[in-house]
């Protein structure tokens, strides 16, 4: 994809990342453009947690990842929290902590050490609460909830921080169809503020909703197009074996699995 | 919070008081300490010297095991887990071996032998664990190595007991913990290494929570994790090494304290270590003046009645955890 370098939210040249001794990403060259929502494919152990993780500098990597044009590795820990929003998967989480409490945490990078909450913060906390309908779990322990409401609120602790850059590892586990729904809605909504949303997605007829594809196998990228294009759907149903096809039901691309 | 801080130090007075009553010659003498100089000395000399050192082995040993639970973002992990009982145990052990085996005997020059051996064992240890672990960027190598460490030092400190057995009764009784030799002077360096050790803890506390919403997590929000673990590790060393020089090895209050914290509240890092420690600290006070109340004229281990106590409440904890998972729907 050819794209103006000044648009660009996120760049990676070269990423490389070996997890213990064992190489997982093979050179990776890519670029998101600012406003669009790229959904990252591909089978298991392709290597897509690892480079949202990579692209999110929580990962030692070679190669080089930029951020609006600056190098990761320049920014300061905080500036680089404020720009750039992660959500992980699996990751554990303080049980024992109130919801409000979870979600004020994405509150961290834009508060200074030790201070307490201003008034920006509980706006920012009340939206994103609100935003994923969660705002009525707030005075309970996130190890009360449900796997989907905890979903939930750790998609509005990353939704909290209020980042132009907000990555996505697997952010529909243990939603519903409705909250899948929700999810849709907000992710739109984001794109439409100008914000960018890289998401990994095993769920294909959802990501088939993204502006583009990341198309991953075996730590390398096989494919970076737009959802709509049928060259993106052959690479897509390429990384399957063939498993999958892809079709268009009511304005809405759908992936379904073909029998051997 | 405020009236949780309030409660817990309100209890605190009033343990204080009790266990300035406790003794041989009951409550009279802190009626009669105004007045009378034996009345006074048995006060101010014995009884609350100990009762304000037990407190403050307790704060030391709350404050480290909320510091461990965070760092080691588990519920199970106590002040102990990087090695330093076994180290601090050896210190001892090597000391008694060397100083002789008079620890019993009052005079001051063995007592600071032993509590400084005490001290550099268990910080010892830690970095031994430290080293081993190539530092405190890995949790689970950390907690491996704090095991390894905690085996071999306590085989080597065992192995000296076998080789001399003359030390086998002190070192015991360093073992089951005791603050019957705690005087001002251990009050006033426990109670400025708990200021240092919390002050240091409460400016590290969104790191903690950070930290309770997993590693990868915390790191995205821009926490400065490898120079807070480094500071984090360095006050459970110091708390822990502290209170174990001073009063032996006294277990499970460093477990309970917290779990006794999250049973009553909700709270942040920020909250949850200032709770914690004064937790920690009402419970040893208690459990100390217990210790000297249940059979009296003699006196219980502290160490044993805290095993015991701590024991059963955990044991109660997990009952009760069971039974909500059970009627969960």
């Amino acid at each position: 994809m050819k794209i103006a370098s000044n648009s660009i939210a996120l760049q990676a040249s070269g990423i490389r990342v070996s997890l213990q001794n064992c190489p997982v990403l093979h050179g990776i060259d890519l670029a998101l453009p600012v406003g669009r929502w790229t959904s990252v494919v591909g089978p298991n152990g392709a290597g897509k947690s690892t480079l949202l993780k990579a692209l999110a500098g929580l990962l030692p990597c070679g190669g080089g990842v930029h951020l609006f044009g600056q190098s990761l590795t320049q920014l300061s820990g905080r500036v680089r929290a404020r720009q750039l929003a992660w959500l992980g998967q699996n990751e554990s989480a303080g049980d024992d902590l109130s919801v409000l409490d979870v979600v004020m945490l994405g509150r961290l990078p834009h508060q200074a050490w030790l201070a307490a909450p201003s008034e920006a913060d509980h706006a920012a906390v009340q939206e994103a609460l609100q935003l994923t309908q969660a705002w009525g779990l707030r005075a309970r322990a996130l190890g009360q909830l449900s796997g989907g409401e905890r979903q939930r609120v750790l998609l509005a602790r990353a939704l909290a921080v209020q980042a132009q850059v907000m990555l996505m590892d697997e952010p529909l586990a243990n939603l519903d169809p409705p909250h899948q729904a929700d999810w849709l809605a907000l992710v739109r909504g984001l794109v439409a503020q100008g914000k960018t949303v890289v998401s990994v997605l095993h769920e294909l007829s959802v990501a088939l909703h993204a502006d583009d594809l990341l198309v991953m196998a075996d730590g390398l990228v096989r494919h970076h197009g737009p959802c709509d294009d049928p060259v993106t759907h052959q690479a897509l149903a390429k990384v399957f074996g063939h498993r999958i096809s892809i079709h268009a039901l009511q304005g809405h691309w759908v992936a379904l699995p073909v029998s051997a | 919070m405020k009236i949780r801080v309030l409660g817990l130090l309100l209890l605190s007075f009033a343990l204080l008081v009790l266990a300035a009553s406790v003794g041989s010659t009951g409550f009279e003498s802190l009626l009669r300490a105004g007045r009378d100089p034996v009345a006074w000395q048995i006060v101010m000399d014995i009884r609350l010297p100990r009762a304000c050192g037990a407190w403050l082995a307790g704060a030391l040993l709350g404050l480290a095991g909320a510091v461990a639970q965070g760092l080691f973002r588990n519920p199970l992990a106590d002040p102990f887990l990087l090695g330093s009982a076994s180290g601090a145990s050896l210190g001892v052990g090597i000391a008694l071996a060397f100083l002789g085996s008079a620890p019993v005997a009052g005079a001051w020059l063995p007592r600071l032998g032993l509590t400084g051996a005490a001290f550099v064992g268990a910080v010892g240890a830690v970095l031994m664990t430290l080293a081993l672990a190539k530092g405190v960027g890995h949790t689970l190598r950390l907690l491996l190595a704090g095991v390894v460490v905690g085996v071999v030092l306590g085989a080597l400190g065992q192995l000296i007991m076998m080789m001399q057995p003359e030390v086998m009764l002190a070192m015991q009784a360093f073992l089951l913990g005791g603050t019957g030799f705690v005087g001002w002077q251990s009050c006033l360096l426990m109670a400025t290494v708990a200021l240092l050790c919390v002050l240091v803890a409460w400016l590290l506390s969104p790191l903690l929570d950070g930290l309770s919403l997993g590693e990868a997590t915390a790191r995205s929000l821009g926490l400065p994790l490898a120079q807070g673990r480094v500071a984090l590790v360095a006050v459970l060393a110091l708390a822990t090494g502290t209170a174990v020089a001073q009063t032996g090895l006294i277990g499970f209050v460093g477990l309970a304290a917290p779990h006794l914290v999250r049973s009553l509240a909700r709270v942040t890092h920020r909250h949850f270590m200032l709770l914690s420690t004064l937790m920690g600290a009402v419970l040893l006070l208690a459990a100390d003046t217990l210790a000297r109340i249940l059979i009296a004229p003699q006196e219980l281990p502290v160490g044993v009645l805290t095993a015991v106590l701590g024991g059963g409440y955990l044991l109660w904890l997990m009952q009760r955890s069971n039974g909500s998972e059970r009627a969960m729907p």
